[in-house]
Formats: C-alpha cells, structure tokens, sequence
C-alpha cells in the first residue's frame, strides 16, 4: 500500500497537492458556513428582535462574506474532482501500460507456472480495486479527516463541555462500526469463498453439459448445484446484512450524540452556567452532526481499503517478477557479397550473418546457415527433476529430423530449448557454431519459425495474422506465403477474404485452417531454421494432407526440427529420434528403424500409444 | 425483461415489503427529529424551560432508538431479499440450461454463462437492494421533508422548491450524458483485456515472432483509448457534487436573508429556522442518493438483459405429450432426413439420408472431418430435430419417445468427451446410479479400462481431476465408454471415441462388444480405417451425402473415397 502511494505520489505531485489544498479549502468552507449560524442567530437576529425598525445591512454584507466562501467551497470542490479523475485514470492508464510491458518480458516459466485466469484477474479485478481506492476512498478518507479536524477545532471554540461529550459518542461509535465491520468483513471472505466454489461447479458442469443431457443427469446436477448455491446465499447474507447495519447504527449513534448534545446544551443555557447562546448552540450542533458524518464514510470505505490492500498486492507481485536477462552479444545482419567477402549492409540482400564481437574489439561475421546442434544437454523445469538426459542432436543446414516417443517423453519440452524459453542446466547448444546464449534472444528467435502445437491467432484479420511473421511484408507477400501454406483457397471462400475479422483467438475458423494460418505466419518471416510441433488434435484426413503438404513446402531448403504426434508424416526424414523418459533410445532413418524392430517399430504399427 | 426477473423473487417477497415498509417508518421518524429540535429550542430555550427540554429530549431519544431499529430490521430484510433473489436467479438459470437442447447450448459459450451465473447475478442482487433500500427511501425523504418545510413556513419553502428543479435538472443532464460515455467505454474495457488475454495465452508466440514491443505499442495506443473515454465520462460525473453543494449553498444564503428578517417580523421561530436549516441537507442528500442509485441500476440493466436472455431461452427440443416410454429394439431408419443447425438454411448439413440399421448391427462411420458423421448420429437420439424426413428407432419416430428414456436407450460417447472430478467410480455411475462394483467392473473390462484402474494405487476409487486431467486420453476415452456402456442400451455411439486408444486395445474393445453385448445395435465413427472394417457395414460419408454403405470388401471394390482413405492409411504398413 505505502508503494502504491509512493508511485502515485511520484507521478502526480502536483496534482495531489492542488487536491489537497482544495479539500482543506473546501472543508473550511463548511466550517464557516456552519459558524455562520452563530452569528446569523446571535448578532443579526436575537438583536434585532422587537426593533421598530430593524437593519439588515450588517447581515447582508456578512451573507456577502459567507457566499464567498461557498464559492469558493463550490469551485474547490469542482477543481478535486476534474484533478482526481485525470489522476486516477492516469495512473491506471500508467499501471496498466507499466504491467503489460514487464508481462511482455517475464520468461516463459513464469506464464507456465501461473494460471491464466490469475494472470487476467490482475489486469481486471485488481485494477478495479485501486481505482475504486485512488477515486474514492482516498480523497474520502482524506477530506474526512481534515472535516473532523477542522470541525473538532472550531467545536472547542464554541463548548469545551459539549465538545468532550461529543469526542466520547464518537469513540462508541468507532467502536461499534470497527465490530460491525470486522464480522461483515469475516462473511465477505466466506461468500468470496463460496462465489468461487459455485463458478468452479458451473464451469465444470457447463462444460460438460453435453455429456449431462446424454446421460439424463440433470436433476442429479440441480440438486449438487442447490447445496452450494444455498451456502453461498447464506453467506452473501450474513455479508451484506453486517454491511447494511452499518450505516444505520453510525446515523444513529451520531443522533444520539446530538441529542445529548442539544439537551445538556439546552440545560447549560437555561441554567446560566457556562455562556451559552440559541446561537452557539445552533451552531454546535450543526458541528456536531458533521463531526460524526465522516465516521460513517470512513467504515464504509474500510472494506475497499482493504480490498485494494489485496489487489495491490498481487499487482506488484506480478511487477516484482523477474525479467528475462539477455547476455547475449551476438546479433544478426544483413550482409552483401563483395568480391566473395561479406559486407555488412543494410540493404535488403536476403542474406543474413551474426555478427559476433570478439573480446580483441575485432567483428567477426559468420555466415546465418542454420546448422543446429544439441550436445550433452541435460535439462529439468526444476533443477531436481530432469526431463532430459544426455542429449545429442546434430541437425546440418537443410536437414530434417524428427523426435517421436509417448507422452510425457519430452519431446514438446525440445522446441522450449533452442529458442531460450528455457535455459538447460548443462551441455551446449550451438547455431552455425556460436553458443547460443551469446546470442541476443531477440536474434535468435527470429531466426527460428516456429509452428507450435496449439495455434494460437490475434484479433485483427487474417492479413494482420499473417503479417504477425514479418511485419514490413507486403499484401502479396503475404498472400504468396499463403498460397505456399495451401491457406489461400480457404481464405478466398471467406466472405471478406483476407481481410475478414479473427477474434477470439480465431474460434470463428477451424482447427486446420487455423494451422494453416500459422504456418503461412512462419512462412512469411522467412527464417532459416524451423521447429514444427505437429498438431494432436484430430483434424481430417484430407485437410491434414493441405497442412502436411504446406508444411513439406515450407520446410524445403530449411533446418527442420518436427515434434510428431502422427508417425506418417515423418518418415522421409533425414533422421528419427525415439524418445522415452528424456533420453534419445533409437535413431536412424525410417527404413533403418523399421528394420530393427524395437521401440519406433512399435510405434508406427500402433502397438504402443502415442498420445 | 424486468418482469422475468421480478418473477424469481418469490418467497423473499415479504421481505422485500417489510424492507420497503420499515425504511419508509424510518423516514418518518427521521424527519421528526428536526422537528422536536425546534420545539427544544423554541420552548426549551428560549422559553427557558427545562421540563419542556427534558420532554423533548426523551422523545427525541425514543424515536433515535426506534429509528435504529428500524434501520436495523430494514437493512437486514433487504440483504436477504436480495441474496435470496440472486440465489433464486441462479437456481432458475441453472435448472433452466438443464432443459437446453444442444442447439441451445451451442448458443451460448461456456464462459459466457458462466459470468451471466455470477457477476451478472452479483449486479442484479446489488441493484435490487439498492432499489429497495433508497429508490422508495430517497423520494420519501424528499418528500417528508419538503411537506414539512411547507408545514413550518409555506412562502420560505418556494426556495427548496426552486432549488430542487435546479438539482434535478442539472443532474438529470449529468447522468444522460455520462451514460451515453459510460455506453461507449466499456465494450473497449473488453477489447483491452481481451487483448490482455490474447498475449497471456499467445506468449509463446509472442516471444517466437519477438513481438513484444510491437504487442507494447498496440497495448499503449488501447490503454490511451480507454483513458480518453473513462476522463470524458468521469469528467462529467466530476460536476455531481459541485452542483450539489451549489444548490446546498444557495439554499443556506437564502433562508439566512429570508429567515432573519421573518424572524424579526415575527412569522418564523429561531427553532423553526434550524429545521428549516436541517431539512436542506436532507433534500440535497436524498437527491443525490437518488441519482447515484439511479447510475447504478441503469449499469445493471444490461445484466439484468442477460440473465433474462437465458432465462426466456425457450428449449426447442421437449418430450411430447403421451409419450412412449419404452424402446423396443435397437432398430434404426432415417428415412429420406435433411438436417441443418439453423432450421431452413439454404446448404442443410445432411441431405437425403435414407438408411436402415438392424437391431444389434454394428455400423461403421467413416469420412472426412465436416462430412457430418456426428451430425448424422446425434440424430439418433434425438439431440437435434430433423428439417425434413424422419427418424425411426424400433419403428417410431424418436419425436414420440420421451426423451429421457429414449436417451437411456441410446447411448453417445460424445466426441468431445468429459470425465467430472471424482472418484471413478462416482463417474462410472453417471451411466447407472444403482450400479454395483462388479457392474462397473464388467463394463470396464468390456471397455478395456479394467486394466490400467486395476493398476492404480486406489483403484476405482480413484480421483478425477476436474476435466480428467490426470488419465491419458486414451484412458480417459475408455472410461468414458465405460459409463456408456452401463446404461445398457439398445444402441450404443462410439463418436470418434477411440482415437487415442491403440490400435491393438481397439480391436480388443470391438471383439469383447461383439461377444458380450450382440443384441445392441453399435455404431463406430473412426478416421481410422482399422476402427471400421470388422463392422458388419460401413457408412461412407461425404459432405453431408451417404455415399457408399455396405462391407469392407465392397466398399474397396466399389467406393473411391473408401478406396482413397485405405490407400494413405494402408500404404506405409504395407511397405515394410
């Protein structure tokens, strides 16, 4: 919470200063007007009271007075509000943008290991809690506490023996909102609680409701559903009864206050005692009523406060999340051929180097070929387990070679690897020879396309989709990076053809055209080395031939990693690496494998699962 | 729309009035207080006389108490009618989706209704206490309170009156035109975290193409988006309480001038004027009160809208009247059946299908992804209505089945199938609630799933994770036949359920079903060749037409598509 302050102060030090200024003068505004009443009652009217012929000047110059005050109350009021929308939305907008930047660059782990959904709630609920705080409860809570500040010392100014009677009301009143609102409180959690176990039900059972109607399950799933809709009823209940009491008891509580208040006032008059006038008392118990106002503000904001307390929290856990670190040195150019030698250049020549600075200050270019290898790599997603063992992968530019194995034998966990996701723990991998954590990881991943199991596409059209692999490509590259994907008949059926709308992550088209999408979008960057990680849901034999036919194209003249799910389309690799629990147990090519009638042999004549 | 919902209230109708009843008490014992002020001060005070100050006292202090009851009870019926309305609405759209028909369901997307479940609801239920809390509270006051400014000094009371319209209109002015912003921001609030969501589940390829910056930029222009909209919105909503204290203002300025000088003519009491003061705050506040609440139950309107969506979603598929309740055999015909998702479209999913099935044939399904294989046998039982022709089970039409039974007898392993969190035997019983262990275990052992239950720690008391998350899929396939097969039907749908399966479990599940269950017709979908052809027949469909049905060995004569499927399926098996 004090962070969170501190970011808002630092942004907007000005702003919260005029802010603060205006409630402290707007506040003083109600004072006066308040103490107004003494003076109206004591010096303009009791005087004037059975005068023949009464003068109103001297009240009307003090209204003057008044009714400056109040404008200037008025303009306060107008000039905190206008600064507080601008600072909250502001800061929002600064705190979302600030999120999705760090989001961007935390490693893969960090979104492997986090729920979506967790992740999502941040940017949603989380954010909602503080702009309810920063527009709300903070200004609130501040102008309440300068009000019974400015009020608790005008208070003593008119009655010392009134003032104390109202400080001990106030503290009961304290007192009691703080219980009411501990117990509301303990029964918001419970029904935040229960909220929870009802969505986890519906959204399991609505997800299956197929299967329910199937079945004839349903009354079997009313009736679960009942039991804990009840519970929650209960406790959103219990939670807002405490929360609508509470109101209430402070209004009331501050009334008794005022009513102890008028009838000893009342008594202190009449007897003489201590000086006190209609007026002052007037007065005072106006004070009076805006002494204990606050209070009830205040516990009403508790809650948020608090909610906002949590949300903080776990948007500055997401911001304290450590970044990808890049040490890489090596980066990627293009390059012309001048008389043999290699030039660096910013043409567009199509042709590509790393450039890699030596620690004598020399440039050394090297030649972007796409020769990978793996050697002696050991690799865990925690340094106790390792998923890997001792692996050895030598793929030469222009090869293919293909990982198969069950699952959970660690092929997906390859393609994670060579374009850094994930850092392995020991052995080396190399690209055209160069370790590649010298590599920047922004070069590196662009060398490398990569198709990944589930496609995943982007708001916008397909055009923008595609365009997603290079950014500078034109319409018709596009489009040609398209057709080699065997995408362009499908997209050309399409209504609006390439420039139809995708949303939510392209639900509207389906799971083989989404791959094709994807492999027109690896297409279109152009790199040198491909990973494919084969696609397990069951698409249908003809458009799995388009995908499969649209990937051979693409891999054409490129080093390509394949993580098969399906063993046919595999088979005129240039080698076959079967995988079981981390370690590399056959290699070969298709015929050499079949021969020797072990662990691939069983594969491919479906004696063993794959998936 | 208001009255669907108003519906669901209720038992919680009492509670709703007595909300209403005891709030409204309370406004008038709160408009007294001022009152008995005056009446402290006028003949307590200025009367000098302590009785009187001591018999207003009490009576003020016995209407404090009162009052606090009041708002008491009043606080604690409103949260329970409008829990108890939400969990009405709840229960109502939850029983409710148990009638929807598929096409209904596909209507709608899981999240979707989920969120018209919960936040919806939450809006609703905040809305309805609202309403019965301050909706009848915030125009009594004012009117309690004007009545009574009246009643103390008619001719000083215009200036409420004056004061009033101001407020109302300003801040009728204010609310039209932030609605109107408000109307405008939040679909773009979805689109940001709709964004938002894109690169938490894209990451991978964010990272792949390193598109972070770029997926920075378009993040950067879409937050500076919605702060230009939320500032206009919230700009206007900034001029609430200026106006109000405005109004508040003028009012004190004006009874100041006003009330000195009737007080000093002798028409008006000091006490009188300090009610007069009183009641000013009470008028502005109720206004406001009033507005705000008017703000926030517009919002939920759209809530309200959404959930009434759901609950007015009429099932388009229900039992008949004097339905038959029993199916004889497991005899299939469709005769001549045209079937599209949308009644009447113009390019229908199937077209002519005109089959005949004998009881306890087995059937096979073969053809390619959006050849409507699963349309076809969805039909069977009854999970979509036909547009033309018709559907035979046993002889009769499966609109005259009731459905309940009619879906007992035919059992569908569904495509996309779905295991439940518990034990496995609790998600074997889904097939037959009374089943015995040893049922279960036959049917699993029917199923091939015997095998690797047996091998688990805890058996058949295994947990499900929510989705089958911790089986493989081919294990999670063979439960799922499992539980079909224990309602022992008459026919029973393998969709596409042995995908994950191996080819050796495969023809194992086929042999023990021909041996064990011969009399129940079964009908196998497969892309797998060798799913299909120890089938008495196959179905070959293309694009929503039959176009080959008869034995493996005829169809390889006769069928191209057959033929085709066999060549790549075949071939690289044949080669070694």
């Amino acid at each position: 919470m004090k962070r969170l302050l501190k970011m808002l102060w630092k942004e907007y030090k000005i702003h919260l200063i005029i802010v603060f200024l205006c409630i402290i003068a707007n506040a003083y505004a109600t004072v006066q007007g308040t103490l107004f009443m003494q003076t109206l009652i004591d010096h303009y009217i009791t005087p004037l009271i059975g005068q023949p012929n009464p003068d109103f000047t001297g009240l009307f110059y003090a209204l003057i007075r008044v009714a400056a005050f109040f404008m200037m109350g008025v303009i306060c009021a107008y000039a905190f509000s206008r600064i507080m929308v601008n600072v909250t939305q502001g800061f929002l907008r600064h705190l979302r943008i600030e999120l999705f930047e760090h989001m961007e660059s935390l490693p893969i782990a960090y979104f492997d290991r986090t729920s979506h959904g967790d992740v999502m709630s941040v940017y949603t609920n989380d954010i909602d809690t503080l702009r309810q705080l920063i527009s709300q409860s903070i200004p609130q809570l501040t102008s309440s506490c300068i009000t019974i500040i400015t009020v608790f010392i005008s208070m003593l100014t008119l009655s010392i023996t009134l003032t104390c009677i109202s400080l001990v009301m106030l503290c009961v009143m304290v007192y009691v909102s703080r219980k009411i609102g501990s117990l509301s409180g303990h029964y918001f959690v419970k029904q935040q609680n229960d909220i929870g176990r009802v969505n986890g039900y519906i959204e399991e059972m609505i997800s299956g409701q197929k299967v329910v109607k199937v079945f004839n399950h349903e009354e079997k799933a009313i009736e679960d559903f009942r039991n804990i809709n009840n519970d929650l009823r209960n406790s959103a209940y219990k939670a807002n009864k405490f929360a609508n009491i509470l109101m209430p008891v402070t209004i009331q509580i501050g009334n008794f206050s005022y009513i102890i208040c008028a009838v000893i006032g009342a008594i202190l008059s009449i007897s003489g005692v201590v000086g006190i006038t209609i007026g002052t008392l007037v007065s005072f118990l106006t004070l009076n009523k805006n002494f204990n106002q606050p209070i009830g503000q205040i516990s009403q904001q508790i809650n948020s406060v608090a909610m906002a307390q949590a949300g903080a929290k776990r948007i500055f856990d997401l911001l304290d999340q450590k970044s990808e670190d890049d040490q890489g040195i090596v980066t990627l150019c293009r390059v012309e051929y001048v008389d043999g030698q290699m030039q660096e250049t910013l043409k567009r020549t199509g042709h590509w180097a790393w450039r890699h600075p030596r620690t004598n200050g020399e440039i050394e270019l090297v030649e972007m070929k796409g020769d990978i290898r793996l050697e002696n790599v050991d690799f865990g997603y925690f340094d106790d387990r390792m998923v890997l063992h001792d692996l050895n992968v030598f793929a030469a530019p222009g090869e293919k070679i293909a990982f198969v194995g069950a699952t959970g034998a660690g092929k997906t966990t390859i393609t994670n690897l060579i374009n850094r996701f994930y850092d392995i723990q020991k052995g080396t991998i190399t690209y055209d020879g160069i370790d590649i954590k010298l590599i920047k990881k922004d070069d590196l991943r662009k060398s490398l396309g990569v198709v990944l199991q589930d496609t995943h596409l982007f708001t916008g059209t397909i055009m923008d989709n595609i365009r997603y692999g290079r950014l500078d490509a034109t319409d018709e590259e596009c489009i040609a990076a398209a057709s080699l994907a065997n995408a362009d008949t499908f997209i050309k059926h399409l209504p609006d053809g390439y420039q139809t709308m995708l949303s939510g992550d392209g639900s509207n088209l389906s799971q083989g055209q989404r791959q094709l999408l994807a492999i027109a979008r690896a297409a279109v960057a152009n790199p040198p080395v491909l990973i494919l990680d084969e696609a397990t849901s069951s698409i249908d034999s003809r458009t799995e031939k388009l995908v499969q036919d649209g990937m051979d194209k693409l891999m054409q003249g490129r080093t390509t990693l394949v993580i098969a799910h399906r063993l046919s389309t595999i088979k005129n690799s240039d080698c076959i690496m079967v995988l079981e629990l981390g370690r590399i147990i056959e290699s070969g090519n298709h015929q050499s494998l079949m021969k020797e009638k072990k662990k691939y042999y069983q594969l491919y004549t479906g004696a063993i699962e794959m998936d | 729309m208001i009255k669907t919902l108003m519906k669901e209230i209720k038992q919680y109708k009492k509670d709703s009035i007595l909300t209403i009843v005891f709030a409204s008490i309370e406004v008038f014992m709160e408009i007294l207080i001022p009152l008995l002020m005056a009446g402290l001060i006028d003949k307590g005070i200025e009367g000098k006389n302590m009785n009187e100050v001591i018999h207003y006292g009490i009576l003020m202090f016995i209407i404090a108490i009162g009052t606090l009851s009041l708002g008491f009870l009043a606080g604690k019926f409103a949260a329970r009618a409008s829990t108890g309305l939400a969990a009405n609405l709840r229960d109502r759209m939850y029983t409710h989706i148990q009638t929807f028909s598929f096409s209904n369901i596909d209507k709608y997307s899981t999240a979707g209704l989920v969120t018209r479940l919960t936040t919806d609801v939450t809006n609703v239920q905040n809305a309805y206490q609202m309403l019965i809390r301050i909706c009848i509270r915030s125009p009594l006051v004012l009117i309690c309170a004007l009545s009574m400014a009246l009643m103390i000094n008619p001719e000083l009371s215009m200036v409420f009156v004056v004061a009033v319209i101001f407020l109302v209109c300003v801040l009728g002015i204010i609310m039209r035109m932030a609605m109107k912003y408000f109307n405008d921001v939040f679909p773009k609030y979805d689109d940001l975290n709709e964004s938002v969501q894109e690169n938490v589940v894209g990451i991978r390829v964010v990272k792949s193409f390193v598109r972070e910056k770029y997926e920075d930029e378009k993040f950067k222009r879409a937050a500076q988006n919605i702060y230009r909209l939320f500032v206009k919105a919230e700009s206007v909503l900034a001029f609430n309480s200026p106006a109000m204290m405005l109004s508040v203002y003028s009012c004190i300025l004006l009874l100041s001038w006003l009330g000195a000088k009737s007080i000093v003519g002798g028409s008006l009491t000091t006490g009188e004027l300090t009610s007069l003061f009183s009641y000013t705050m009470n008028i502005m506040m109720s206004l406001m009160m009033l507005s705000m609440a008017f703000v926030m139950i517009t919002m939920s309107l759209a809530s309200a809208r959404r959930i009434s969506e759901v609950i007015n979603e009429k099932s388009d598929l229900v039992s008949p009247e004097n339905a038959i309740k029993t199916v004889k055999n497991g005899e299939i015909y469709f005769h001549h059946v045209t079937f599209s998702y949308q009644h009447g479209s113009q390019e229908p999913v199937l077209r002519d299908i005109d089959l005949h099935i004998e009881s306890g044939e087995t059937i096979g399904i073969i053809g390619g992804t959006g050849s409507a294989k699963s349309s076809l046998v969805s039909l069977i039982s009854r999970l979509y209505d036909v547009d033309k022709g018709c559907v035979e089970v046993a002889g009769v039409d499966v609109r005259n089945y009731d459905l309940e039974v009619l879906r007992d007898e035919v059992s569908v392993v569904l495509q996309k199938n779905v295991l439940f969190s518990g034990t496995i035997l609790q998600n074997l019983r889904w097939g037959n609630e009374n089943a015995t262990l040893e049922e279960c275990q036959q049917a699993c052992r029917l199923a091939c799933a015997d095998e690797f239950i047996e091998r688990f720690e805890d058996g058949y008391n295994t947990y499900i994770e929510q989705g089958g998350s911790n089986v493989s899929g081919g294990q999670k396939q063979r439960l799922c036949i499992a539980r079909a097969l224990l309602k022992k039907p008459k026919i029973l749908i393998l969709d596409d359920s042995t995908s994950a399966v191996d080819t050796a479990t495969d023809a194992s599940i086929q042999q023990s079903f021909a041996k064990h269950i011969p009399d129940t017709t079964k009908i196998i979908i497969s892309q797998r060749i060798s799913s299909v052809e120890q089938a008495d027949r196959i179905i070959v469909l293309n694009d929503g037409v039959v176009d080959g049905f008869a034995t493996h060995e005829e169809l390889l004569k006769t069928n191209d598509i057959y033929q085709n499927i066999y060549e790549t399926q075949k071939k690289g098996k044949e080669d070694d």
